[in-house]
């Protein structure tokens, strides 16, 4: 269940017949696409300099971060939950990072500990929804609270990354025919989306995923293990974000309390923006991945324009996402899905 | 409703006595100018907007749906009123303004809920993200200050007990009355358990879902007004920031479910005094600030855990879970 007509050439394997059945499906995708393809011919026509490769580099380089957390973030989305806690485990990430590297532990085993902790909470708070039944909203608020405590435990102050290795990965570019350079993060981000395309929609996990946002109990009656999916998908957002504070702590080279607020809502805009429906059931990986680009994108008009401040983003991605939810109830009332 | 308000009264008294182990003097009131003073004062005082908005809340959250916006709402309310009163010097004029812009915020939000029929979490996002931006517009990025003695009553003013939360608890004692005395609590629970069948039964569910989030913009720009005239300032960055997420957890610990079709306002004051009371206890009893949010996590974790259909079922008759059973 991939999108053959647009997703990148990553994307081709996957090819299920049911797709050509549903085309309306990709409506929400190809509008996201078309609404990226906009918003940047707008700001090429605009400003000079602004329709060239490395740009584009930078919106993958800038959001790269964003671009896995909103890979997790459909993930749980999918299945119809939600999760709010993504901001505050990046920041506990690049808190965790910068802690244990000045304490001297190895690269590896810094890596290892945050996407340990990431995956970890996620299992919480994903066995509190499935286990105890508390709302998703709820727990991974609590989640969210969690993290951002655990961080002002740590460290009040930002703490600076010093570490050879980090820094290494963190300032190491890699050339790109046409005078484009690009991150080890931006690699790692692509990485992850097509491991999640593969696992969304090659694996039994994925279709499971998919079943479980369509109709959980219909799920549960055909005999798929709902419950570890329901775990699965937050263990999956907590890896994701411990993952994109790695990415985060690559990219700012400390790791302070206040970073990434608000995060979460930038990764369900994405989300949201990309076509995944927040009830469940229908979305894609890639949507998401342009989802982030469209924001990114609006941010770097409006650092081109210089003049219009910073606030104007926060409006301009309200809107979107009102645009965007309107077109999908088109598309829902015209084609029930359920 | 009476079993599901007993863990969070056993939190927030397991909290007060936790408090007055460790300062003898907690409950101590003494009167001052005519005024109230001592640590419960404070709680009250500290945890009026949280408790306002936690009532516009309640009733949202009753229909099945959710208010996330009500933080931004709070923002723009004291940004209107901050840079009209530092325009013009009417403190009146100026909340009135706030007040019917956040009456049209919520017909927004009504609009898109019960009109265009979006899932109320992503209807209110929408406002959540534009509404900072609104105020910052607003206030054009700046911190607006304000001296103004009629602004100023609103939030740090006293009338005996602070102004601040004799408006939160006069709205709450509204409510109650409106919506248990007469049969209008029971039309939004009905509304809460099905739009439809309300609907079919002769209930005006959209106009119902329309009056909540109206409700609930309101009490969010109250609110609002509280936040802004106690620090004097306009702070369109700071002002009201998570406190839509304090506020439905007070509603989710007072008992009110987030399916909706039962609410509890007497819940919702617990809920609020809860939070607020936990906060203060951590500055009290000397854990470092920073600390706080852990514990909130962690009362939070354990309230939602004992309120959970699962656990409340084990503890009244053990029956043996199935693994992975739904």
């Amino acid at each position: 269940m991939t999108a053959p007509p647009l997703a990148p050439p990553r994307e081709k394997k996957a090819h299920v017949p049911i797709t050509a059945r549903v085309p309306s499906r990709f409506l929400p995708v190809i509008a996201t696409f078309v609404v990226f393809v906009l918003t940047f011919g707008a700001g090429s026509i605009r400003y000079d300099g602004f329709a060239s490769g490395q740009v584009v580099a930078n919106l993958f380089i800038d959001n790269a971060f964003l671009i896995v957390v909103a890979v997790g973030m459909t993930f749980v989305i999918l299945t119809g939950g939600i999760d709010l806690s993504v901001g505050s485990v990046v920041a506990l990430s690049t808190m965790i990072a910068a802690a244990t590297l000045r304490a001297g532990w190895p690269p590896w085993l810094v890596i290892l500990a945050v996407l340990a902790t990431g995956s970890i909470l996620g299992l919480g708070m994903g066995t509190m929804i499935h286990r105890f039944g508390v709302q998703p909203f709820i727990a991974t608020l609590a989640g969210m609270f969690l993290a951002r405590g655990l961080c002002f435990v740590i460290s009040v102050e930002s703490v600076s990354i010093k570490d050879g290795t980090f820094r290494d990965i963190a300032l190491a570019s890699i050339e790109l025919p046409g005078e484009v350079t690009i991150t080890y993060s931006v690699v790692i981000a692509l990485i992850v989306v097509a491991v999640a395309a593969y696992v969304l929609h090659l694996t039994r996990f994925g279709r499971t995923v998919y079943a479980v946002g369509g109709s959980e109990s219909s799920a549960t009656l055909m005999g798929l293990r709902t419950g570890r999916i329901k775990v699965g998908v937050y263990v999956i957002s907590g890896f994701c974000s411990a993952l994109g504070g790695l990415l985060f702590s690559f990219y700012m080279l400390s790791g302070y309390s206040l970073h990434a607020v608000g995060l979460e809502l930038d990764a369900i805009a994405a989300v949201v923006v990309g076509g995944t429906l927040l009830s469940g059931g229908v979305g894609y990986v890639v949507g998401s991945v342009f989802g982030v680009l469209v924001l990114g994108t609006v941010q770097t008009i409006i650092s081109f324009e210089g003049t219009l401040s910073s606030w104007w983003t926060k409006i301009v991605i309200g809107v979107l996402l009102l645009a965007f939810i309107a077109l999908q109830r088109l598309i829902v009332r015209r084609q029930p899905l359920k | 409703m009476r079993n599901k308000l007993l863990w969070p009264l056993i939190a927030l008294v397991a909290l007060l006595v936790l408090n007055l182990v460790f300062t003898p003097s907690f409950f101590a009131l003494r009167i001052q100018d005519g005024h109230l003073f001592g640590s419960l004062v404070d709680i009250l005082r500290n945890g009026a907007p949280t408790l306002l908005i936690a009532l516009g809340m309640t009733l949202v959250i009753a229909t099945r749906g959710i208010d996330l916006s009500v933080g931004a709402v709070a923002a723009i309310a004291g940004a209107v009123t901050c840079t009209h009163i530092a325009a013009t010097g009417d403190a009146v004029g100026g909340m009135a303004l706030a007040l019917g812009l956040c009456a049209v915020l919520g017909l927004w939000n009504g609009f898109l809920v019960s009109v265009l029929g979006i899932q109320p979490i992503i209807a209110t996002l929408v406002l959540m993200t534009a509404g900072r931006g609104i105020a910052m517009l607003v206030t054009e990025g700046q911190i607006v200050t304000v001296n103004n003695d009629v602004f100023r009553q609103v939030g740090a003013g006293f009338l005996v007990l602070p102004i601040a939360i004799l408006i939160s608890l006069a709205a709450l004692a509204g409510v109650a009355l409106l919506t248990r005395r007469t049969a209008l609590g029971m039309l939004i629970e009905a509304v809460g358990v099905n739009p439809e069948a309300s609907r079919l039964a002769g209930v005006r569910s959209r106009t119902m879902i329309w009056t909540v989030y109206v409700f609930s913009a309101l009490c969010a720009g109250m609110a609002g007004l509280m936040i802004a005239s106690n620090v004097n300032a306009a702070d369109a960055n700071n002002a009201g920031l998570w406190i839509e997420m304090d506020a439905i957890l007070a509603v989710v610990i007072g008992g009110t479910s987030l399916a909706g079709g039962r609410y509890s306002l007497t819940g919702t004051l617990i809920g609020a005094l809860v939070i607020q009371t936990l906060t203060t206890t951590v500055y009290t009893i000397g854990v470092p600030p920073e600390t706080t949010l852990v514990f909130k996590a962690a009362v939070v974790i354990v309230v939602c855990l004992l309120q959970a259909p699962r656990i409340t079922g084990t503890l009244r008759a053990p029956v043996p879970q199935k693994a992975g059973a739904v």
